[in-house]
């Protein structure tokens, strides 16, 4: 009587017919032991279905809750600098006027009398620097040396 | 929505999509990087979430197309390792052991089902979905999905009767 069922239910679940709960019922039989010679090619299939049920996810979710870096606070920030900027650079300038003007004038004269320095020192080293033309013209007078590696050459396949 | 609210509308389901992926892609680590891909991307939409109508539909398909878009791309870079060049005596025993557990067998022949009776068997045999639900998973009609179940099934059934009656008949 119970086969006569079951063998029904698997026409049925062949033609995708059945429903969860038969499905179950198949699945139940197919589990146990006693499962009808002629039957047999049908419990591995129901066994796999069960053991794949089992399978689970182990990893873990790397849910980071990254918050969303708010640009507007960038551009706060650059106004409250520009304001500190001109801010303290008015003050700097009004220090300025602190200063007598022959002070003035004697800053400017020692600022051009190191440039100046500077200057001839720098002419100084420029003019050193003028002997490597003479490694240039050496090394192009080596370049006969190929020359010689062309003859060789020929001397050597011989 | 805080992490656990997410959790807890996740957890009941994650599992399914996991062995979704693992269907399709066979590999177990591609397809925890599927999964774990799939649930970051709910979680970075975590804003709609409410107006899904139901998340763990909506999250099947989404793991449905991932896992094709996943093995298109690997067509597409026609890449394939395939090693039949070199034999051993330890393959072709680990082979014969595993001819012999009919169990495997069976993921086997699933293995060589065409994708979609694949997602089918996975979804209706295996998570126990009903018709509407699979239909609505995979964007098909009813009766397509009852079709390609009961073609599944029958190939299921014939070559488990072959290797079955393998050296009795």
């Amino acid at each position: 009587m119970v086969l006569n069922n079951i063998e029904k239910l698997l026409k049925k679940y062949e033609n995708g017919e059945t429903t969860i709960k038969e499905e179950q019922v198949l699945k139940n039989y197919f589990s146990s032991d006693t499962v009808a010679p002629h039957l047999e090619m049908y419990k591995p299939m129901f066994d796999y279905f069960l053991v794949n049920q089992q399978e689970q996810f182990t990893k873990d979710i790397p849910l980071n809750t990254k918050r969303i870096f708010n640009y507007k606070w960038i551009s706060v920030a650059a106004v409250a600098v520009l304001m500190l900027g001109f801010y303290f650079s008015n003050s700097f300038n009004s220090d300025l006027g602190t200063y007598s003007e022959s002070e003035k004038e004697l800053a400017y004269n020692e600022v051009v009398k190191s440039l100046e320095m500077i200057s001839s020192h720098f002419n100084k080293g420029t003019s050193t620097v003028g002997y490597l033309n003479e490694v240039n013209k050496g090394t192009s007078a080596l370049g006969y040396l190929n020359e010689i590696d062309n003859t060789t050459s020929i001397i050597f396949k011989n | 929505m805080t992490q656990s609210e997410f959790l807890n509308i996740v957890m009941p389901f994650k599992d399914k999509v996991f062995r979704l992926a693992k269907r399709l892609l066979v590999s177990t680590e591609e397809a925890e990087d599927a999964t774990q891909e799939v649930l970051l991307k709910l979680w970075n939409n975590k804003a709609k979430i409410a107006e899904y109508k139901n998340v763990e539909a909506f999250s099947m398909t989404m793991t449905k197309n991932f896992c094709f878009d996943k093995l298109k791309s690997k067509q597409a870079q026609n890449l394939k390792i395939v090693h039949s060049n070199y034999e051993d005596k330890q393959t072709a025993l680990q082979k014969q052991v595993e001819l012999n557990d009919s169990v495997s067998w069976v993921a086997k022949i699933i293995e060589d089902l065409p994708e979609q009776q694949k997602l089918i068997i996975q979804l209706r045999d295996i998570e126990e979905y009903d018709y509407d639900e699979i239909a609505k998973m995979l964007d098909m009609n009813n009766t397509a999905v009852r079709v390609n179940l009961s073609r599944a099934r029958k190939t299921i059934r014939e070559k488990l009767t072959n290797t079955h009656n393998y050296g009795i008949k």
